[in-house]
Formats: structure tokens, C-alpha cells, sequence
């Protein structure tokens, strides 16, 4: 087994309007054939910036430097030509967003037999038909419907099937993976996972898989490279990675990760129920087609729950369950279409706009993209007090700016920064920021809407903490939204797991990680990934075959209730297993 | 498709009702009838010509006649000219105007696109900057400047070209003769070449950026592949946008250059016939011009469903 | 993270960097940008200082010295005008203090006729944009239909009917640029409307009313200034195609407009009485169009 690829002294520079920026330092690595090298860093890390430069796709305002030989030539620099040669060809890469990464106005089998047709000199039916084969290979229904449709007619998953199709056809030696399951659903991730892990086997295909996600890479690399700031950290085999890091920053990104036999759930008092949410339903009207009907889509539909003080409820399920707009239709911030959201005992339908306005200081919501939901032109400070501003006006402009001190210090950041703007602060810094804003009027309920999701795993560890420390300080009701199971585990006393707005199955956190009985809860923890190579790669998977139905076909609540398939509007009933435990009706 | 092209179809009718209606109505605010200038007539004449020009009646029901009239496709005589109708006057001015305005709007897209698409390609380099600065100056130096200036260079002082003396006409249309039409095309096309170049150099850098054109790079697709084949449909959707306001802009501007090189369009019709309050032309020429641009700005949402299959099947 | 024994109001603020200071300094460093400020000054200078500047009143005629060249001008000539730096137009006015009062009256239709369109953009953009939903697409249907009319001819008609009016020039030229202005208004508050941020100060308990004004319209001045220097030069180039039709400024009143039509007339033999007010036009919308990309640029660097 030669070496297909080999990277030496790397470097990339980008010359940016503020200024020069040096992305990657001095980078080398080897990658041999059959393999699979894993990449893995956080944001910042130049992990993807490194691949696009040793195969020449760096913006115009890049400029890379060093030695990248393909089979012993020397790529870096060379002629256009002769890259195009290679890529796509003997080279293909899959890229991180499957929507903005197809052409879309091009149909779906123009594309995947475009690469083959100009790479191999096949003919036109020759090429459709082998495209065929490939969209079966990697399991899409339907393929030669599929074939003649366009990228956003089909799904995430199916999207990102077709591009590992694209990038396969041509009978590659190295597919480059850049973050390939980064934006996809944790269910839909394990199945291309799936199709990676058998292109290795099958094909011998070398991989280099480049992710922040520790979890990916346990299951799929042999090899692993660390990278940090733009350079390499760390390299050995994934054992050697996994088992006995030896950096200190690698050791520490295995720490940050939520272990699966961690003990779950806090020990904490739990006090009077708070809030009771009965029978949500939250409906939105969607036009189909142009003179088509209304159709509603069913975001909630009928979710019913009680909350107590000191309590934390995991809320989990995949994109279309309903979580986010259950949490904002609770905290009257979008209009119900049905049931009771019961606060303190007061009906909060009978409540008016301005009784609705005062009663915010009881219930808070931090939201998942920590720069986007503050305004870009206000100082943090300002930011942070606002709310207080809002519902307290009688304080004067000293009093607030003492509390907003107080309250910065409190969840970790400087006070000496109070009069700086969100963009020269951190991700995790914002977050900390949204964190004093929701808590700074000293609510008794916070909901976390995907609060962590969109940060490194390091950071995500330290705000994990603070909602910890904050919850136990303060006696605070938690909602804590998330895709992640792992994340939702150290928080939460029971567990919540929602299906297309509905509950499929409520249980102390211990139970439902223990002992899953909901297929779909079963899907969902399989395709939890776990730092460990060896269990990685002993693991039994229980896969979802297909993709994540759509909200608006009414029979797709029924996929784990196929019996009851010829009553469209049967909706699968709770039953209680144990105590707290609920589980949905299922076949 | 067929349903989204018929709901857009509809959406021009009412359109049209608007302009014919507000055009009507301010003509008719106009302080002054078409006969004030000349002598005055003896009254009873007078009322005689008034009543067969229905200008006797309620405003509301002489707007009714004239929709009536236009819905059998009569826009009535033109008040100044009497041997005429309008439609006649229309008619003769009319294939003048639309040759000048559609071969202008011709050389404009092809030229304009050509040029935009080549200096989004050679980004901030010299074909870039030259092509921009060109296309500064096009947009900022009026009409009516650029055709004096090269009607002296190309006209009347001529330039020498392979040994031959070559000069343009400098006015006349000549029944259209090619020679004629080089000049007047050129100076209404100017303007439009500049935004379109503009529109199109922007549009195709910031498709170049997107995601989707690396993915086609790294399957190894040659540049010209990549623009013809990815990259020039989408950034054509906001010049297929700009097709309705850029016709538009090139009628606006015939008035200027039907004027300055003496050209027999539609234009100077208008013109005139604002000056002297004669009515029915005016509206019959404002109705003409706007049923132009609806038609194409029809053709033009068409078209860009054509081009973005997101918007075709939604 | 704070040293223990320190008092947190003894403890020194960092001044923070405001996105706008970081937008000014990145337009202080686009030379273009900063050059055409400069000339833009000079010329609104030179505008207001006109009557000062020279000798001759604008409107005074002279039948002694038609279309005479100035004394330095290097090519034939068929008569020459001592004191006169650019020359007399066609009854022998001094042609130097009409490009000046031309100035004054292209620079104020410039400005005003914007403002106009900004107003009326700004509060149709803004209501559409904060409406949403059906009231939001009826009212960007009628801008859409608007759009592609050819609305200077309804603008020549208004002219004819009311007389050339002075200010009535004004409010119609600004009535042609208001759509585009609308569009913008509407499409920025629709986009800062989804913002999460918006939905953050909801959840805070902020107002409707504090929403808009501390939220939205700090965020939508940015674009709105970014267009409104790229008006002004479209309904200068306006004006002057009214005045050639005929349709603008009315005599003894001048603006570029007028005095570029009367040159062009003249072109062959008194070049000059197209070439000082032809220059001084292109180069302050050329000045205005550059300032007008570097407030952009400024406002939203992307890699150019």
C-alpha cells in the first residue's frame, strides 16, 4: 500500500480587507491508500482550508505554499489542466451542505454523470445508466425518478447521497469528506456514515474525513490528525488518538465530550410544578402549489407535559419534530392553534398583550446562534440590560449598569467589557452574553433552544456548567432543547423525545438511556457517536431506512404504527410502561 | 407552468387599465383643450366641434367612450392633425421606434453581458477595471452628449479605417438603412450596455462564490464548462429581471435621440404632442409604450421561471 | 476573572469598536472615495461662493462677445473674450458663473428630488417591510407594476400641465426614483425583521415602538445612505434630459442640463460651451457614484 497522497510544510494565506490571515502553518500528512485519515479540529483549526489548497480550490484571495504530491507528483501550482485531470476524477470531495453545494438548476443526473462524461469518455446513456446503479448503491428509492429531479425537490439525507454518488462514480482513489454530515439530522448521519464506511470495505477507496465531530471519527478513521489554529497538534493511529493522547489539547477535547456512561441528571431538590402545557397544538397554513389549497402544517400536534421548579426537561428529536416552535408557542412568542399553557396556575389565554409582557420576567429564552440574536450595533452591555430596561424602567441608568455588571461576572465573563461589541467577542462569549440577558431579570424558567449547538465542543462543555451552576443557584426551571443526546443527558432529570410534534417517549433521563422501549428512541440512541474506536466499530446499528418524512404528509405519524396505516387520522396514544415512563403506541 | 404563466398574464391586464386611466385623467387636468392656441372659432362652431370630439360630455362618460373605443382597438383622431387617426400616426412611427429600441436593447444585453461576464471572470485586474471605468463613463455622460460628439467623430469629420474614408449619416432614417442606424443605435444602446455590464460583472461574482461552483471545480470542470454549463444561468436571473426597466429606459431615451438625428418614431410624436395638448396621441403613445414593456416584462418572468426551476415548481 | 480585592467600578471599561467606527475607518482608507469627498466640496463650495467668484452676473448679456472663445484657449477661434476663463455662450453671457449658478440649481435638484424619493421610499418601504405578510405583497405588486412603467413620460405630462414649475420639477423627479428606494427600505427591514435578535428583544419584554427605533432603523440607515448617494446622480441625469427636451429649468434659471444642451447645439463651433459643463457634471457624478461604492464597501466588506 503506497502513499496516495503526501502533504508536506503546508501553508495558506488569506489576504483579507482587515488584514492578513495565515490559516494554516506548516502543515504535512500522508495519506495511504485504502485508508481512512481523520482530521479533526475546531473552528478556526484550517482543517478545511487545507485540502482545498493542496487541490487548488482556494478562493482568489488565497495563497498556498509548501509540497503536495499526488502518487509522487507535484500538485501544488501545477496548471489548470492537469488539476482537472485529477479532480473529480482519480481525487472527488463531498462538501459540508448538500442545498447550496448542487447546482440548482441543473437536474440531479445531469450533474452525476457530468464528472463521468468528461472524465471518462463515456456516452450519454452509458453514463445515465451507470448513475442509476450508483443512486441505488447508495440507496436512494425511486432512482430513476430520482434521476430527473432537481436538488431541492429532494431531502437533506437524499442530497447528500447524491453528492457521495457524484463523488463516487468516476471510481475515485481518495474521496475528500469535508464535513459531510455536519448539517444533517443525527439519524440521517448515521446512515450515510454507513455508505462512507462501506465504501472503504467495498471499494477500498482512501477517505479523509474532516470533521469537528470526535464521534465521526472514532467510527470511521484509522489514522488521525489533531489540528489547532492551523496547525497539526497531534497524529497517530486512532487508537493511539483515542486511548493515549498525548497533547494536552487533545486530551482535552476528549474530555469536553459527554461521556455515554456518565451519570446523568443532577441531584437537585424538585419543587412545585410551574408550568403545565396541555394538548399544545400549533398549526401554520401552508400554500401547496399555486392555486392549490391550504394545507396546515402540524408543527405541534397535541404535546403535553408538566414542569417543576429546580426541574430540568430534555426536549430531543430531529429537524421537523416540533421542538423549537413548542418551546417559542410556550413562551408566547408565536400563536397557538390548540390546547392549555398553564402558568403558576393561571390559564395564559385568558391573559392580555401587556399582563403577557410583565409575566417575562418569569420565563427566558437563550437562543442557539449566539451572534445573530444580538444586535449588531449595540454594546453588549446595552444588549444584556435591555430586558431589565423593559420590565423594570424605574431603575436608574447607574442601578442597571451595576446589575449588568453583576450578572456579566456572574456567568463568567470580564465586567470591563461591558461596552464591547458582540463581533469582537468569541462564540461561546456571546452565548455567555445571551446567557446575563435572559437571566438578568431573574426568571423562574429558562428555556435553552439548541443553546450549545452551535459551538466548539470545548466551549460547549464550560456553558454546560454555567447552566448548571446557574440552574442550582437559582432553583431555575430548565427546558433544554437539543439535537444531541449526549449534551441533553448532563442536564436533564427526565427526557422528552418528540416525532413530528409529538411526544413518542417521556422518561427519567437513567430510564430512557438504559432502557429505550420507542423504536424511533432506539433509532436516535444508536446513532448517538461515541469517542471510542472500538466500541465505534463493534457497535450494532439500528438504523431508520429512509429519510425523515415530511410534516405535511398526514400518514407519517404512523410510520412506527403501520397497523393502524388505514386510519390517516390516528394519532398513537401515550401508555404509561412504568412509572414517569410514557411511551407511544407502536407496532 | 402553464398556471404560473396564466396568473401572470392576468396581472397585466389590470396594468394596463391603470396607465390607460391615469394617462386619460391627466390629460384631461391639463388647464387648456387642444383648440386654445389657434384662432378662436365662433362659438357655436366651436360647441359643433366640441360634441363630435365628445369633449361636451361628463369627464366619467367620455372616459367610457374611450375605453369602449380602445377595446375595438380605435384610439381615435389625433386632435392636431386632422387628416389623421391616431393609430395611423402610430402606425407609421411606430416600426421606426421599435427597430431603434429593439436592436439598441439587442446590442446592449449581448455587448453588456459579454462584457461583464468577462470582467467578473478577470476580477480586479485590468480587463476588470477597464470594463467597469468604461462602464462608469457610459452611465454618467447623457444621450444627448455622446450623439453630438460621435456624430462629429463618425460623421462629419469621418476616420480612415484600412485605406477606406469612412463616414457615417448624420441624421435621416433613409427607410431604415443600416448606415443610418449605426449611429442613433449606439448612442441609445450606450447607457444600457454600461448597467448591464455592471449588473452582470456583480451577479457573476457572486455566484462564483457559491458553493456549488467548487463543487464543480473540484469534479475537474474547465472554467468555460463551468460558466456556460453552471454558472451563467444563475447570474443571468437579475439581468432577466432588469429587461422590463432597462426597455423602459431605452424608450425614454428615444425621445432624445429620435430628436437629435431626425428620426420619424413615435417619440417625437409624443414629444409634440405633449406640447400641444393633443390628447388622443399622447395616450395612444403612452398605451403603446406600456403595452411593450408589459408584454416584456411577461416574457421576462417567463423566462426567469425558465431559468430557476425553484421558482417553476413551487 | 476579576482579581479578588478589586471593586467592580474601580475596574477600568474597554472602550468597545462599533461596527460603525470600523466602517469609517475602512472608507477613510478607499482613496477614491476620500478624493471624490474632497472634490465634491470644492465644487459645493465653488456653488455657493458663485456670485463672489466673478465679475459678470449669470443672466447678463453682452451681444459683442457671442460664443467667443476664452483668451488661453489653444485651438482656432473665431473671436476671443478677455476675462471670461471659459468663455460667453450664444448672447455672449460669461459662461464660468452659469456653470457656477448651474451648479447651484443641478446640486438642489439633486438633493431635494432625493430627499423626496427618501421620504416617500422610506416611509412605503418601511410600513410594507414592518406589515408583512398580504399587505406587504400587495403594496411591492403595485412598486413591481410602477417599476418597469416608463414613468418620465408621466413625468413630461405633469410638466406640460402644470407649467414647468419650479417645484414641482423637484417633487417629480423624486417621484421617478422613490420605487427603487422603497424596494431597498422594505427588503432590509423584512430581513432585520427575522432576525433572531428581533425575536430576542420580543422575548425581553421590549415594545413594538423600542423595537423599531432602537432595533431596526439603526440597522437600516446603512443601505438607505449607501442608495441615497447613488440617487443623486440619476435625477441630475434627469433633469438634464427634461431641460434638453425643453421640459426643465426655464430661462433666465440655468443648470448644467440646460447649459450641456445649449453646447450641444453649438458643438462644432464653440466646443467649449460643451466642455466646462459637461466635465464639471461627469466628474461630480462620477464623484458621487465613487462615494457612493465606498460607503458600501465600508458598510458590507465583501473581498472584492
Amino acid at each position: 500500500m503506497g502513499a496516495l497522497l503526501e502533504i508536506n510544510n503546508l501553508n495558506v494565506h488569506f489576504a483579507l480587507a482587515d488584514g492578513d490571515v495565515h490559516a494554516v502553518k506548516d502543515a504535512s500528512l500522508v495519506i495511504n491508500e485504502g485508508e481512512c485519515l481523520g482530521v479533526v479540529g475546531e473552528s478556526g483549526s484550517g482543517k478545511s482550508q487545507l485540502f482545498l489548497a493542496a487541490f487548488g480550490l482556494l478562493a482568489a484571495n488565497g495563497r498556498a505554499a509548501g509540497s503536495v504530491r499526488y502518487r509522487g507528483e507535484e500538485i501544488l501550482g501545477a496548471s489548470p489542466q492537469r488539476l482537472n485531470r485529477l479532480r473529480g476524477g482519480a481525487v472527488t470531495m463531498i462538501f459540508q451542505d448538500p442545498l447550496t453545494s448542487l447546482t440548482p438548476h441543473m437536474k440531479v443526473g445531469a450533474q452525476i454523470t457530468e464528472a463521468l462524461m468528461v472524465h471518462r469518455n463515456i456516452p450519454r446513456t452509458a453514463a445515465r445508466q451507470k448513475a442509476r446503479e450508483m443512486l441505488d448503491y447508495v440507496r436512494i428509492p425511486e432512482s430513476a425518478r430520482r434521476l430527473n429531479q432537481y436538488p431541492h425537490e429532494l431531502s437533506g439525507g437524499m442530497r447528500q447521497r447524491v453528492m457521495i454518488a457524484m463523488a463516487t462514480i468516476t471510481g475515485p482513489d481518495l474521496i475528500i469528506a469535508d464535513e459531510p454530515t455536519t448539517a444533517l439530522d443525527v439519524t440521517v448521519q448515521a446512515q450515510i456514515l454507513e455508505i462512507l464506511r462501506a465504501l472503504k470495505t467495498d471499494r477500498k477507496t482512501a477517505i479523509a474525513m474532516v470533521s469537528h465531530d470526535m464521534g465521526v471519527i472514532a467510527g470511521l478513521a484509522d489514522r488521525v490528525q489533531v489540528m489547532r489554529f492551523g496547525q497539526i497538534v497531534e497524529s497517530g493511529t486512532a487508537d493511539e488518538i483515542f486511548y493515549a493522547p498525548k497533547a494536552d489539547y487533545t486530551r482535552m477535547l476528549l474530555d469536553a465530550i459527554p461521556k455515554a456512561n456518565e451519570t446523568p441528571a443532577p441531584a437537585g431538590a424538585i419543587g412545585t410544578p410551574l408550568l403545565t402545557v396541555d394538548d399544545l397544538k400549533v398549526s401554520f397554513p401552508v400554500k401547496d402549489g399555486l392555486f392549490g389549497k391550504t394545507r396546515q402544517l402540524r408543527a405541534v400536534d397535541g404535546i403535553s407535559f408538566t414542569l417543576h421548579q429546580g426541574e430540568t426537561l430534555g426536549v430531543v428529536g430531529e429537524s421537523g419534530c416540533g421542538k423549537s416552535t413548542l418551546a417559542r408557542a410556550v413562551l408566547q412568542l408565536l400563536p397557538k392553534t390548540g390546547g392549555r399553557v398553564v402558568w403558576l396556575g393561571r390559564d395564559l389565554d385568558a391573559a392580555t398583550g401587556s399582563d403577557i409582557r410583565k409575566l417575562r420576567e418569569d420565563f427566558q429564552i437563550v437562543f442557539q446562534d449566539p451572534l445573530a440574536s444580538l444586535d449588531p450595533r449595540m454594546p453588549v452591555g446595552v444588549s444584556i440590560a435591555e430586558p431589565l430596561k423593559s420590565l423594570e424602567s424605574q431603575l436608574s441608568r447607574q442601578a442597571l449598569r451595576e446589575r449588568v455588571r453583576t450578572m456579566m461576572q456572574r456567568v463568567g465573563l470580564d465586567p470591563a467589557w461591558i461596552n464591547r461589541y458582540p463581533h469582537e467577542l468569541s462564540g461561546g462569549q456571546n452565548q455567555r452574553v445571551g446567557l446575563a440577558r435572559a437571566m438578568i431579570v431573574g426568571p423562574k424558567m429558562l428555556v435553552c433552544d439548541e443553546a450549545v449547538s452551535a459551538l466548539d465542543v470545548s466551549i460547549q462543555a464550560q456553558i454546560v456548567e454555567l447552566i448548571r451552576d446557574l440552574q442550582a443557584q437559582s432553583q431555575l426551571a430548565l427546558i433544554f432543547i437539543s439535537h444531541d443526546l449526549s449534551v441533553v443527558r448532563r442536564l436533564s432529570h427526565r427526557v422528552m423525545v418528540l416525532y413530528l410534534g409529538r411526544v413518542v417517549e417521556l422518561a427519567p433521563s437513567a430510564a430512557l438511556y438504559t432502557d429505550p422501549h420507542h423504536p424511533y428512541t432506539r433509532a436516535l440512541l444508536s446513532a448517538v457517536l461515541s469517542p471510542d474506536p472500538r466500541a465505534e466499530r463493534a457497535k450494532k446499528r439500528e438504523l431508520l431506512t429512509g429519510d425523515l418524512p415530511s410534516p405535511l404528509d398526514p400518514r407519517a405519524q404512523l410510520t412506527f404504527l403501520k397497523s393502524r396505516q388505514n386510519e390517516p387520522d390516528y394519532r398513537p396514544k401515550l401508555e404509561q410502561i412504568a412509572p414517569n415512563h410514557w411511551v407511544a403506541e407502536h407496532d | 407552468m402553464m398556471a404560473y404563466a396564466l396568473r401572470r398574464l392576468l396581472g397585466a391586464i389590470p396594468t394596463l387599465f391603470v396607465i390607460v386611466t391615469l394617462a386619460f385623467f391627466m390629460m384631461r387636468a391639463a388647464p387648456g383643450g387642444p383648440f386654445d392656441s389657434e384662432r378662436r372659432l365662433p362659438p357655436e362652431v366651436e360647441r359643433n366641434v366640441k360634441a363630435a370630439y365628445n369633449l361636451d360630455k361628463p369627464l366619467a362618460q367620455q372616459y367610457l367612450i374611450y375605453l369602449g373605443k380602445l377595446a375595438h382597438g380605435d384610439l381615435g383622431p389625433s386632435y392636431k392633425n386632422k387628416d389623421f387617426t391616431v393609430a395611423q400616426l402610430i402606425g407609421t412611427g411606430l416600426p421606426v421606434s421599435a427597430r431603434l429600441g429593439l436592436s439598441a436593447m439587442a446590442l446592449a444585453l449581448l455587448l453588456g453581458t459579454f462584457l461583464g461576464v468577462n470582467a467578473a471572470l478577470k476580477q480586479n485586474r485590468w480587463q476588470d477595471y477597464s470594463v467597469m471605468g468604461t462602464a462608469m463613463l457610459g452611465i454618467t455622460i447623457p444621450t444627448f452628449v455622446t450623439a453630438p460628439i460621435l456624430t462629429l467623430i463618425f460623421g462629419i469629420y469621418g476616420i480612415s479605417l484600412f485605406g477606406h474614408e469612412f463616414s457615417l449619416p448624420v441624421g435621416g432614417w433613409n427607410g431604415g438603412a443600416l448606415a443610418n442606424m449605426v449611429l442613433p443605435v449606439t448612442v441609445l444602446a450606450l447607457p444600457q450596455t454600461a448597467i448591464v455590464a455592471r449588473l452582470m460583472r456583480g451577479s457573476m461574482v457572486e455566484v462564483l462564490r457559491a458553493n456549488y461552483i467548487r463543487t464543480a471545480r473540484a469534479k475537474g470542470l474547465s472554467v468555460p464548462h463551468i460558466v456556460l454549463g453552471h454558472a451563467l444561468r444563475a447570474a443571468a436571473l437579475p439581468l432577466v429581471s432588469y429587461l422590463g426597466p432597462a426597455l423602459a429606459a431605452i424608450l425614454t431615451g428615444s425621445l432624445v435621440v429620435e430628436q437629435i438625428f431626425g428620426l420619424p418614431g413615435i417619440g417625437r410624436y409624443f414629444v409634440q404632442g405633449a406640447l400641444n395638448r393633443d390628447y388622443t396621441l399622447v395616450m395612444g403613445v403612452v398605451i403603446c409604450y406600456a403595452a411593450l414593456i408589459i408584454l416584456l416584462n411577461f416574457v421576462a418572468d417567463i423566462l426567469i421561471a425558465f431559468l430557476d426551476p425553484r421558482i417553476r415548481l413551487s | 476573572m476579576i482579581a479578588t480585592g478589586q471593586t467592580l467600578k474601580a475596574v477600568e471599561e474597554v472602550k468597545g469598536r462599533s461596527l460603525w467606527v470600523d466602517a469609517r475607518r475602512r472608507l477613510f482608507q478607499n482613496r477614491a472615495a476620500m478624493t471624490s469627498i474632497v472634490i465634491l466640496a470644492l465644487i459645493a463650495l465653488l456653488a455657493l461662493l458663485a456670485p463672489l467668484l466673478s465679475p459678470f452676473a449669470y443672466d447678463e448679456v453682452n451681444y459683442d462677445i457671442i460664443a467667443c472663445a476664452p483668451n488661453w484657449w489653444p485651438a482656432e477661434a473665431s473671436c476671443r473674450a478677455a476675462g471670461h476663463i471659459f468663455g460667453t455662450d450664444a448672447v455672449g453671457r460669461d459662461l464660468f458663473v452659469r456653470v457656477l449658478f448651474g451648479a447651484r440649481v443641478s446640486l438642489a435638484v439633486g438633493l431635494v428630488a432625493t430627499l423626496v424619493s427618501l421620504v416617500i421610499g422610506v416611509m412605503y418601504g418601511a410600513t410594507a417591510g414592518y406589515l408583512g405578510g398580504r399587505a406587504d405583497t400587495l403594496m411591492m405588486r403595485l412598486v413591481d407594476v410602477l417599476y418597469s412603467l416608463p414613468f418620465v413620460f408621466f413625468v413630461i405630462i405633469l410638466m406640460v400641465i402644470f407649467d414647468r414649475n419650479f417645484i414641482l420639477l423637484f417633487v417629480a423627479i423624486g417621484a421617478v426614483e422613490w420605487l427603487t428606494m422603497a424596494r431597498i427600505v422594505r427588503g432590509q427591514t423584512l430581513s432585520i425583521k427575522q432576525k433572531e435578535f428581533i425575536e430576542a428583544a420580543r422575548a425581553g419584554g421590549v415594545s413594538p415602538l423600542a423595537i423599531i427605533t432602537r432595533h431596526i432603523i439603526p440597522n437600516v440607515v446603512g443601505p438607505v445612505m449607501v442608495y441615497v448617494t447613488l440617487t443623486v446622480p440619476g435625477v441630475i441625469l434627469t433633469e438634464s434630459f427634461l431641460s434638453f427636451l425643453g421640459l426643465g429649468i426655464q430661462e433666465p434659471l440655468t443648470s448644467w442640463g440646460v447649459l450641456i444642451s445649449d453646447g450641444a447645439d453649438q458643438m462644432e463651433t464653440a466646443p467649449w460651451m460643451l466642455l466646462f459643463p459637461a466635465s464639471f457634471m461627469a466628474v461630480t457624478l462620477f464623484c458621487f457614484n465613487f462615494v457612493g461604492d465606498g460607503l458600501r464597501d465600508a458598510l458590507d466588506p465583501k473581498d472584492r
